[in-house]
């Protein structure tokens, strides 16, 4: 689980339409099909995680084409997850519209300076009409930052200005210290809620309801 | 999400549900108190106070009530996910018990109407006096009942079931050797014969059952007596867990009682006691067009049985109580289904203001009152009897009567009665269909009970030992399928859906752990 894809926003990317493929010239499906994902041209993405919701694919596959930006080499193809399965049993229903997320710890190499990510889903069992992914979001990986020493806090602060006019305005000193006691009080309070419930289920005594909404 | 994390977040998740339950404040009490004591000291203050805790039992007490807990979590999920998921991951049941609920609604709405009677009243104060005389003996009421008719019943339900498609679903193939022949056509999950003879090890032809083995003509020192001095032994533990292992070869008549309130981890405290007396206070202050449903539930069904009609009076206080009940809406999360809601007239129409009714969020159907009549057999306190009610309301029963992808939902229970019998009796289901007699349209009525009233009482209660052994309502879909292979011959003879019924009528004579073993274990694969 990614503790901050709330703060973190996905990676603007443009999802292709999936290319389910053929053997041949049949029209009979294969079970596979393939989705790529782009970056806007130029940028590369450290990625975090890959989320989606699954749609009756049995099993993903994820290639990621990757730059070296250091080297001159030309941008490589690999293999980052091989047939995570999304279904326990590709002929029944388990599993087959749960939300998953394939962090970059599941990979099997960094994904660092992507430009481009291929999704290769299979869907072996005929029961099905179709087969796809939903939502796919890559969210990028950041650095954490650095721990800051306290000295370049405390250098950071600006020195405040002695000579403050604070004439009929109570003492800074008290009332930072009443707002810790009150900060507290609350921490306090929100720390011991409880999930008991009340347990009446009138209203003031009353319960005369109207007929049962429909919607 | 790795174990590690998802372990933190469970028990993140338990120890928020716990806190500022009585059990937290009263472990908390006992924990100050202790400190009067000489043995602790200030030095090893932590290790001395959890000691104590342990050997008083108030850490057996936790962990039953954090076992509890592990039953009815839901499953880690993804942050994304929207709690409608959680309740139920597939979108097309949402969509086919939201219409489910919509029609059940709307014909409480219209029986409100037609027959004028509100939804909800205060009562007078002169009914309010009479009820509370009245209230151990409200079988000899005899209201006119005759305007009230079910909501539904479980016919209703299976036509339902019947018509549910998932639309992604190929369906063009309808013969072949993946076709199904019975009436459920969602492709989910279950379990054959080899899988449950592996999940249900305990139940197979070389242990000891309560059953089977306590039998009157096998000498008791074969099995029965050992078994139940363990059976002592684990209701002196106060285990949890350990109940809940034990059950799975049967309980012993004089200890289930005990052994069933602690899988349940069901107390009859003080406090629980005083819960179940506000209940009746809110059955005597308001009158619910529910309440009528549930005396023609009980009338028409538990009164007419030979072994529960004693227990009417008994049935009408734990239901009536059971509906006034809003700790039931907590099964909601992971319930399929969604509680009823309407407004308190004169307040508009705010979200804000919005009410569950009835407050359990629970509308009864016919044949409801038999999910609690079989437990009258084991206590007759009613407070007790009401706590150890809704636990096994919450876990199970409700699963019977909603729609959900569930292992141990009515859907995956169908359709494993149809798949094992398709599988292991192909002849039987094919003749049987050949017929017009669909076999699930004549056990559904079983299963949606979990054969409660079917069965003779002593063989229900041996059955439901197994669904808390093995928390999963499971074997109820294996006892259907071993009923149709023990009356495989006559089934065979019949040329009509009202002659199948009639082999199929009376179940009472049944042993129900026979019929079980032998169709798991000596099956041939």
């Amino acid at each position: 689980m990614s503790g901050s894809s709330e703060d973190v926003r996905p990676v603007e990317s443009s999802i292709k339409p999936p290319v389910y493929l053929h053997i041949g010239d049949t029209e009979a499906l294969s079970g596979v099909c393939v989705v790529d994902v782009t970056l806007p041209f130029g940028k590369t993405v450290n990625i975090d995680e890959i989320s989606f919701k699954n749609h009756y694919t049995a099993s993903v596959s994820v290639r990621l084409l990757r730059t070296a930006p250091e080297q001159e080499a030309p941008a490589k193809w690999v293999t980052a997850v091989r047939d995570l399965p999304l279904m326990e049993n590709p002929h029944t229903e388990g599993g087959s519209q749960d939300y998953c997320c394939i962090h970059r710890t599941q990979m099997q190499v960094d994904p660092d300076h992507v430009i481009s990510v291929r999704l290769i889903l299979r869907q072996p069992s005929s029961t099905w009409l179709s087969f796809s992914l939903e939502d796919i979001r890559i969210f990028p990986h950041s650095e954490p930052d650095p721990e800051k020493e306290v000295s370049d806090w405390l250098s950071d602060l600006t020195l405040v200005d002695q000579n403050t006019d604070l004439e009929g305005l109570p003492d800074p000193q008290t009332v930072s210290s009443s707002l810790q006691q009150m900060w507290a009080l609350t921490e306090v309070m929100q720390s011991n809620q409880t999930t008991a419930s009340i347990g009446r289920f009138d209203v003031d005594g009353c319960y005369d309801i109207n007929l049962l909404s429909l919607t | 999400m790795d174990e590690g994390s998802e372990l933190s977040l469970t028990i993140a998740q338990i120890v928020q549900r716990l806190k500022g339950s009585h059990l937290h404040s009263q472990i908390e009490r006992q924990a100050k108190e202790c400190l009067h004591q000489p043995e602790i000291k200030l030095e090893s203050l932590k290790e001395d106070v959890r000691s104590f805790l342990k050997t008083s039992g108030w850490e057996r007490q936790l962990q039953n009530a954090v076992y509890r807990e592990l039953h009815v979590q839901l499953p880690p999920s993804h942050p994304v996910a929207p709690p409608e998921h959680l309740k139920e991951p597939l979108a097309y049941m949402r969509k086919a018990q939201a219409s489910w609920e919509k029609r059940v609604l709307k014909s409480l709405n219209s029986m409100s109407t037609e027959l004028g009677v509100p939804l909800a009243r205060m009562r007078p104060a002169a009914e309010q006096k009479e009820l509370s005389n009245k209230w151990n003996e409200m079988g000899t009421d005899e209201p006119d009942l005759t305007s009230f008719r079910p909501v539904y019943a479980p016919k209703d339900f299976l036509e339902v079931l019947i018509s549910l498609r998932n639309p992604n679903h190929d369906s063009r193939v309808d013969v072949g050797v993946r076709s199904h022949w019975g009436l459920i056509q969602i492709p989910l999950n279950v379990r054959d014969i080899p899988q449950l003879r592996q999940a249900y090890s305990e139940l197979n032809l070389t242990s000891g059952q309560l059953g089977i083995d306590d039998h009157a003509h096998i000498h008791p020192d074969l099995f029965e007596n050992e078994y139940v001095q363990i059976g002592k032994k684990v209701v002196l533990e106060q285990d949890s867990a350990a109940a809940q292992q034990y059950s799975r070869q049967g309980c012993p008549t004089g200890l289930r009682a005990d052994l069933w309130a602690l899988i349940l981890n069901s107390t009859n405290q003080p406090q629980d006691v005083m819960y179940y007396e506000q209940l009746t206070a809110g059955v005597i202050q308001h009158d619910l067009l529910v309440d009528n449903l549930i005396y023609k539930d009980v009338k028409l069904t538990a009164s007419n049985d030979d072994y529960y009609f004693v227990f009417e009076d008994f049935l009408y206080q734990v239901l009536l109580c059971f509906s006034r009940d809003t700790a039931v809406l907590e099964h909601f999360k992971y319930n399929s289904a969604t509680p009823p809601k309407s407004f308190i007239q004169g307040k508009g129409e705010d979200e804000e203001c919005a009410v569950v009714y009835p407050p359990n969020g629970v509308i009864p159907f016919h044949g409801f009152s038999m999910y609690v009549a079989p437990l009258c057999f084991l206590y007759n306190e009613p407070s007790k009897l009401y706590s150890v009610f809704r636990e096994m309301y919450s876990r199970y029963f409700f699963r019977l009567h909603s729609i959900s992808s569930s292992p141990s939902g009515i859907v995956s229970l169908c359709l494993q009665f149809e798949r094992l019998l398709q599988t292991h009796l192909p002849q039987l289901f094919y003749h049987l269909r050949h017929i017009g007699a669909q076999p699930l349209r004549i056990a559904f009525k079983w299963m949606v009970r979990a054969f409660s009233g079917y069965l003779s009482t002593d063989q229900l209660l041996l059955l439901w030992d197994r669904i808390l052994g093995y928390d999963s309502l499971e074997v109820v879909a294996v006892l259907a399928a071993a009923v149709f292979a023990f009356r495989a011959e006559n089934l065979m003879e019949v040329t009509s859906l009202a002659s199948a019924e009639a082999v199929l009528a009376d179940l009472s004579t049944l042993k129900v752990m026979p019929l079980i073993q032998i169709f798991l274990f000596a099956t041939a694969i």
